[in-house]
């Protein structure tokens, strides 16, 4: 499913003298198929953005009680609002919002805190079941939810049964990711899905999410402060700031602009850092900032001289 | 969306009044209710009003703001209004055309018309002063306006500080728990919850979901925040000494010598205007 | 002075094996930057709660400044030099003023008025808060929290100021501001430290580092020590710093840089590489 906005604006407590605009007038495009970051300072729209891709935060033309303007005289219309995730259009009221959630998976900070049912297996089997149109047979049940806890790497003999809260936080996050992944979205988003993991569960929580990417759910969008997560994993990254897009590139062009996302105060990854500094000591190392290319080429930059340093 | 409640009712201006100490505004408030109780004309119920009015203009609260808070109440108003309207013991019963307008126990009499202008008067009046109280004071304050005002309870070995120090976590922690409840709420939401649609059974069944982790949530948070008490040398004794300290200015001597003016003012009301009660 | 001494502590949950400790031994020397690592469930979050008597040891010995942890009488003279941050910053104040919070510490001492205010001062100023004393928590970022949650620890007056995973759950910009706070505070006001993190880059600023799993201390030594045996620190769900990650990679595909830990350093090291093959 592509997803695709244009013009998008959200002012939260509109109308009060306490109004925040979370968003301004953003453009963005996701392709099927990308691993999409973004990344941007708290505050600065990201998670209102998220939220409105499955409906969490509805355009005021799709509430309920939406009356559209009357325009007076001479005045110019505003620049439509688009967004539509896949056959989804997101600015009708008349869109099914539920079907669309079952297409677009949200995983929101922290999961494990909203982890409710008595085993692990109703909790993961409660997504499933919610959006179901008529009831399904506890065999399909069992399936599904055995596919999305070995998917999560958890062992289903072991886990199914038990309490999600006599698990370890780890294993919880997963319980928690397998009850979003267990009716197979589109679309996957999360919201800093490895904050507060240790470094070895960081690097496995991105092993699954591309493991799950390649296998079946076209397109991963996910949220990251982390600027080496970023640029080890994503395939085009949008940068928000103060409720605008500011950027939207892949990692490789993205990095180049160091000022500009220093001046937005934003981090940079070592592997930025490092060609930075080797540039001002004349070494110009082309790389695509994963790390694996930066050690490549600096390999190949020293040998260019006279072989094997 | 949870984030377009405000939490509490207070509109954050500087003023006359959102300057006054919180007792002096509680106590200020304890005296205007009992003026508004003892007046037993219109007479004595304009002077009230009159001080109010003072009150508000003093507040820089913008008018519409006050009367909002009569929108909660506005079907209680009613229903008081047409209680009394029918079924008010008066004498002199109201004629229309050639009509009177008595049928059985219902009695619509030019007393019960008079006495329910006064009713609603009152109630108007009771319900625009409390909420300019809590429009001009923030909940903090108005705690520790409270508990400054419990402290002679101390000698009847009421533990008024850990009752503070109750109410101060508890309106600490209620920014936190409706962020909280928001998020969980839009996470079982992705999963499919419906909250919007179903019969009552249906709907109550969406909130476990919700009630669940939430109760969980709050229980963790409660465990921390102990265990960050104890880290920081709280045990619960009365040799605690107190940072915050609420003094009396000029501003609270204005407001009790008003008090006490309004007070006799509507007794002295009473006592030469006449009663309708 | 020995700020703290672990001597073969034991401690369990109950049958639950997780956050244990199994015969740990150390010490902190007054002044010291001491960084704890570990991956989640290692024990390292028990060594703080032990060592201001929130956990009760099962056997073994702690001293904090001399004085036994495992004796009640104490407790209060410990908790008033050890001060404890924790993890979750929504969740370590009590007050819905910045001001009121940071008073709470003293006032539960017994500090007088007038030094309470001088206290708030000095905390809020070391922290770099003293703008936002009126404010309300609910206001501020995650950083911005934990800064205030540090200053009202500091208000105590604290000589060892324990983070457990005080930075865990922050964004990049607040974990730095909590780390350069901690720094000031090490170098400029004396202050023993004990950082219990799991993120590597951070511990690269301590004078010590520690490393624990399963509940035993299985590594000590400078930074630069234990991140030279990236292999044994895999072992324990422990990985390099991202620059120690590059320079490892680069010397396995040949290129002769020496260990190095901080992006200045590595940048020199391929700068020798090249000026030396330009010769």
């Amino acid at each position: 499913m592509r997803i695709t906005a244009e013009h998008l604006n959200y002012t939260y407590n509109q109308a009060s003298e306490f109004a925040v605009h979370a968003l301004r007038d953003v453009n963005l495009t996701v392709e099927e198929g990308e691993f999409f970051g973004i990344i941007g300072h708290t505050g600065s729209g990201k998670s209102t953005f998220i939220q409105h891709l499955n409906g969490l935060i509805l355009l005021p033309s799709a509430q309920k009680k939406y009356k559209p303007k009357k325009l007076k005289k001479g005045e110019i219309a505003p620049p439509k609002t688009v967004l539509q995730v896949g056959e989804y259009d997101l600015t009708d009221k008349k869109t099914d919002f539920r079907k669309l959630r079952s297409k677009v998976g949200m995983v929101f900070q922290y999961p494990e805190y909203q982890l409710f049912a008595e085993t692990v297996f109703e909790d993961v089997a409660f997504g499933l079941k919610n959006f179901s149109e008529q009831p399904l047979s506890p065999e399909r049940i069992q399936t599904a939810v055995r596919q999305a806890l070995e998917t999560v790497g958890l062992n289903y003999a072991e886990v199914w049964d038990k309490s999600p809260f006599d698990l370890s936080g780890g294993q919880k996050r997963r319980v928690a990711i397998a009850g979003v992944i267990v009716t197979r979205p589109e679309v996957l988003v999360l919201d800093e899905p490895a904050a507060g993991l240790d470094p070895l569960g960081k690097q496995e929580l991105m092993a699954l999410l591309h493991e799950i990417h390649r296998s079946w759910c076209k397109t991963v969008i996910f949220v990251s402060h982390d600027m080496d997560e970023v640029a080890e994993n994503c395939t085009k990254v949008a940068v928000f700031s103060e409720g605008a897009v500011q950027f939207v590139l892949p990692p490789k062009e993205l990095f180049q602009k160091q000022a500009e996302l220093l001046s937005l105060g934003l981090d940079l990854p070592v592997t930025a850092k490092l060609v930075a500094l080797l540039k001002q000591k004349g070494i110009d190392i082309d790389c695509d900032f994963t790390k694996k290319d930066f050690i490549q080429k600096v390999q190949k930059y020293l040998q260019g001289g006279n072989g094997v340093c | 969306m949870l984030k377009d409640v405000t939490f509490g009712q207070y509109y954050p201006v500087k003023s006359f009044v959102h300057n006054c100490d919180p007792r002096i505004k509680i106590l200020f408030l304890i005296g205007f209710i009992v003026a508004v109780f003892l007046a037993s004309n219109f007479y004595g119920l304009a002077l009230c009003a009159a001080v109010l009015v003072i009150g508000i203009l003093c507040s820089r609260v913008p008018v519409q703001s006050i009367l909002r808070s009569i929108k909660g109440i506005l079907f209680l108003l009613a229903f008081t209004a047409i209680l009394n309207l029918f079924f008010y013991a008066g004498e002199t019963t109201v004629v229309i055309g050639e009509i009177p307008l008595q049928w059985g126990v219902v009695n619509i009499t030019y007393e019960g018309i008079y006495f329910m202008l006064f009713l609603m008067f009152r109630l108007f009046m009771l319900i625009l002063s409390s909420s300019l109280l809590t429009l001009t004071t923030t909940p903090v304050n108005l705690t520790d306006g409270i508990e400054s005002l419990l402290t002679p309870l101390k000698w009847l070995r009421f533990p008024v500080h850990v009752l503070a120090l109750v109410m101060s976590i508890a309106l600490r922690m209620i920014p936190s728990l409706m962020d909280e409840t928001d998020r969980i709420m839009n996470a079982q939401k992705a999963r499919g919850t419906d909250f919007e649609h179903g019969n009552i059974f249906k709907r109550v069944k969406a909130i476990v979901p919700i009630l669940i982790p939430l109760l969980i949530g709050a229980m963790r948070r409660a465990e921390e925040l102990g265990d960050a008490m104890d880290a920081r040398c709280y045990t619960g004794s009365e040799n605690r000494t107190k940072y915050k300290k609420l003094t009396f200015t000029w501003r609270d001597l204005i407001v009790f010598l008003l008090c006490a003016a309004l007070i006799a003012g509507v007794v002295l009301c009473n006592v030469y205007l006449g009663s309708i009660l | 002075m020995q700020a703290l001494e672990f001597k073969n502590v034991n401690f369990s949950y109950g049958a639950q094996s997780d956050f244990s400790l199994n015969n740990v031994n150390f010490s902190v020397e007054e002044g010291e930057l001491v960084a704890v690592l570990g991956h989640n469930g290692s024990g390292k979050s028990t060594l703080a709660r032990l060592c201001n008597g929130l956990l009760k040891l099962k056997s073994g010995t702690i001293h904090v400044f001399g004085m036994d942890a495992s004796e009640d009488k104490n407790t209060f003279a410990i908790r008033q030099s050890v001060g404890v941050v924790f993890q979750n910053p929504d969740n370590q104040m009590v007050a819905s003023t910045v001001e009121d919070d940071v008073a709470f510490g003293p006032e539960n001492i017994g500090v007088e008025r007038k030094e309470i205010g001088e206290r708030i001062d000095f905390a809020l100023r070391a922290v770099g808060m003293e703008k936002y004393r009126h404010a309300t928590p609910a206001r501020l970022s995650g950083g911005q929290k934990q800064r205030i949650a540090i200053a009202g620890v500091l208000a105590i007056k604290p000589r060892i100021l324990i983070l457990d995973e005080s930075t865990a759950m922050l964004d990049p910009k607040g974990r730095k501001e909590i780390m350069d706070v901690v720094l000031k505070l090490n170098k400029e006001e004396k202050i023993t430290v004990l950082l219990i993190t799991h993120f590597m880059e951070e511990a690269l600023q301590a004078d010590r580092a520690i490393v624990m799993n399963k509940g035993e201390i299985v590594m000590q030594g400078t930074p630069q020590e234990i991140f030279s045996r990236s292999e044994e620190l895999e072992c324990y769900g422990l990985t390099l710093p991202p620059v120690g990650y590059i320079c490892k990679g680069l010397q396995a595909s040949g290129v002769s840089v020496g260990d190095c830990l901080k992006v200045q350093e590595l940048a020199e090291e391929i700068e020798r590489c090249a000026s030396r093959q330009n010769i």
